[in-house]
């Protein structure tokens, strides 16, 4: 801390050039600050600093050893761990290449879901109401509960889909039995499971819109399409970008579906990033499992950056 | 017309996605294996929770409702005490300080559990905090920390200034004046953030799947995950077990709808 952290302060944060008169600082903010509460953050500053930040920095040490997580010895192999993880390593790449097509299908799919759901049920009527509550009912559920439900829907023998098939005449598939499909019946759950609690974002966005503006559309002839397009896609961007940044991050981060939905360790089917670091942390490897969690960390940035890139999405008239 | 026909459509069919597997799961707890599959719609034949006796007494499922108990009723109010200290000295500090203590603790909701979880499991094992509730507690108020100061801290920098002010004329401390200004006055986020905690401690897996080796120290997830391996398709032992997990969380729900809502919201959009 400097001696003067009061003026030093004031200039950082209003990035001013320095006030002439450092009296005149101190006369704005008439209270001194307790020294006090520098102490109360402190508990929770050491607990993020030890246990959140300092193993993370580990992990890029322990990424370029060969260390098996209990022996004493172990080497520094430089990047080979990476390198084996893109070029040797056919699990590894296919629960990356796994990921990004759950990850792309369950956003594109989550995304227009629930903004459909949210102009359904944009009106506070009490039937909007009950259904908004109904539709965001399954966020709460933990995702072992929702992985068992599924797995009884889709349970090629007994399950309820192909019961309801079969009282229509019709032969239902394999589902998760099926190798080329079961990564796209996993996210239609994530959509189901999700879905609900992105729809109250949208909603949130979608109740900020002044009804004026589709009053004045509406006498100016334009028609629902046209409204939605001028009106309230442009309104609804900020919100699209919080919607497509969580789900992002919420199906890299499957984990706990894909175990509950497909056992653990799961087949290579069904394999993502987050699953196949368990395995090969399991397996002992750690420095290699080390350097895995890096890839995946710098996978979700990466996508993330992305996102922001491409969509840019700002409210118009900002 | 036809537009209102096709959003009553989609809406029902929608409606009937969500309540026909919830249904035939609370059902299908109470029968069995082939009650269940002879008719998945049917209403059970007799409601003796024989289901729920046998996951709760051979399977561990008691216990492991307990230490989930434990582990959410710890985690939930010690995590949001460490953070609205942080947020409430956050929104008293001014500056550089102020800035850099709130970007410190905020950015770790940028880091995934995953990537660090070995040298986390290694840090776990030297502590001596494998294979106990301590070391699970500890790991939920880590992880969500940073979400829930930025929650908390967010609020209380719109809390008007003049109350501490006041406060400190009248001669108090800073504890005084956090416990009996700020916290009273941050109600509204501190349930919010405390809902949002609760959902996700209640229902971590990855934590516990890493550090718990003994079964009698599993938490809910955990045991039920364990369930599938041993009862394959025996699909009305697995529903009870999902019920019982869900039961907590599903009455709160029931009575607490709208703060939920908000809360995991909250979570959602700052997240």
């Amino acid at each position: 801390m400097s001696i003067h952290p009061g003026t030093a302060a004031k200039r950082k944060a209003t990035d001013s050039p320095a006030p002439a008169n450092p009296a005149k600082v101190r006369r704005r903010s008439p209270t001194r600050v307790n020294p006090a509460l520098y102490l109360f953050p402190l508990p929770a500053v050491a607990v993020v600093a030890f246990f959140l930040v300092m193993p993370t920095l580990q992990a890029f040490q322990y990424a370029i050893t060969d260390w098996n997580g209990f022996s004493a010895a172990f080497n520094y192999v430089g990047l080979d761990n990476f390198i084996r993880a893109f070029t040797k390593d056919s699990l590894f790449t296919n629960a990356l290449t796994n990921n990004l097509k759950f990850v792309l299908l369950v956003v594109i799919a989550q995304t227009v879901f629930s903004l459909v759901l949210a102009l359904l049920l944009t009106k506070n009527s009490r039937g909007s109401i009950l259904l908004r509550a109904l539709f965001f009912f399954p966020t709460i559920l933990s995702s072992v509960s929702v992985a068992f439900i599924w797995k009884f829907i889709y349970d090629p023998n007994f399950g309820l889909a192909n019961s309801v098939l079969r009282t229509v005449g019709v032969d239902g598939g394999a589902y998760l039995g099926n190798d080329a499909q079961a990564l796209y019946w996993v996210a239609v759950t994530q959509v189901w499971f999700h879905s609900g609690q992105m729809m109250v974002v949208y909603i949130a966005g979608l109740q900020a819109i002044p009804k004026e503006l589709y009053e004045a559309a509406e006498m100016d002839g334009a028609n629902k399409w046209q409204q939605f397009k001028s009106i309230t896609w442009p309104f609804v961007a900020p919100a699209t970008s919080i919607v497509v940044a969580y789900t992002t991050v919420q199906s890299f981060k499957a984990f706990d579906l894909i175990l509950g939905i497909a056992g653990n360790p799961p087949k290579s089917s069904l394999d993502i990033l987050s699953t196949r670091i368990y395995s090969t942390f399991a397996n002992s490897e750690f420095g290699y499992a080390a350097a895995q969690s890096i890839i995946f960390m710098a996978m979700i940035a990466l996508v993330t950056w992305l996102q922001r890139r491409l969509l840019r999405l700002t409210p118009k008239g900002d | 017309m036809l537009a209102s026909l096709s959003r009553r459509a989609i809406l029902a069919i929608y409606a009937v996605i969500i309540i026909i597997p919830l249904t035939v799961v609370a059902f299908g707890s109470f029968k069995s294996t082939q009650e269940l599959f002879a008719g998945p719609f049917s209403l059970p034949r007799s409601l003796a929770p024989d289901n729920f006796a046998e996951v709760v007494g051979g399977q561990n499922l008691g216990s492991s409702f307990m230490n989930s108990v434990i582990v959410t009723g710890i985690s939930v109010p010690l995590t949001l005490f460490l953070a609205s200290l942080a947020g409430y000295a956050v929104s008293r500090l001014k500056g550089f300080m102020a800035w850099a203590i709130f970007g410190f603790l905020v950015l770790g909701m940028a880091i995934p559990a995953q990537a660090n979880m070995v040298p986390l499991y290694v840090l776990f094992g030297r502590l001596g905090l494998l294979d106990n509730l301590a070391g699970l507690i500890l790991a939920n108020v880590v992880s969500t920390l940073p979400i829930a100061v930025f929650i908390l801290g967010g609020f209380m920098r719109t809390l008007p200034k003049e109350l501490y002010e006041a406060s400190s004329i009248d001669g108090s401390g800073p504890w005084k004046t956090y416990s009996s200004i700020a916290l009273p006055l941050s109600a509204p986020s501190i349930a919010a953030a405390a809902i949002f905690l609760f959902v996700i401690h209640w229902n971590e897996l990855l934590y516990p799947l890493l550090f718990i080796q003994t079964p009698g120290n599993r938490t809910l997830p955990l045991a039920l995950l364990s369930f599938q391996g041993e009862f394959q398709t025996n699909y009305p032992l697995l529903f009870a077990g999902v019920i019982l997990a869900s039961l907590p969380v599903v009455v709160a729900y029931v009575f607490l709808q709208r703060y939920f809502v908000a809360g995991i919201t909250a979570g959602a959009s700052k997240g």
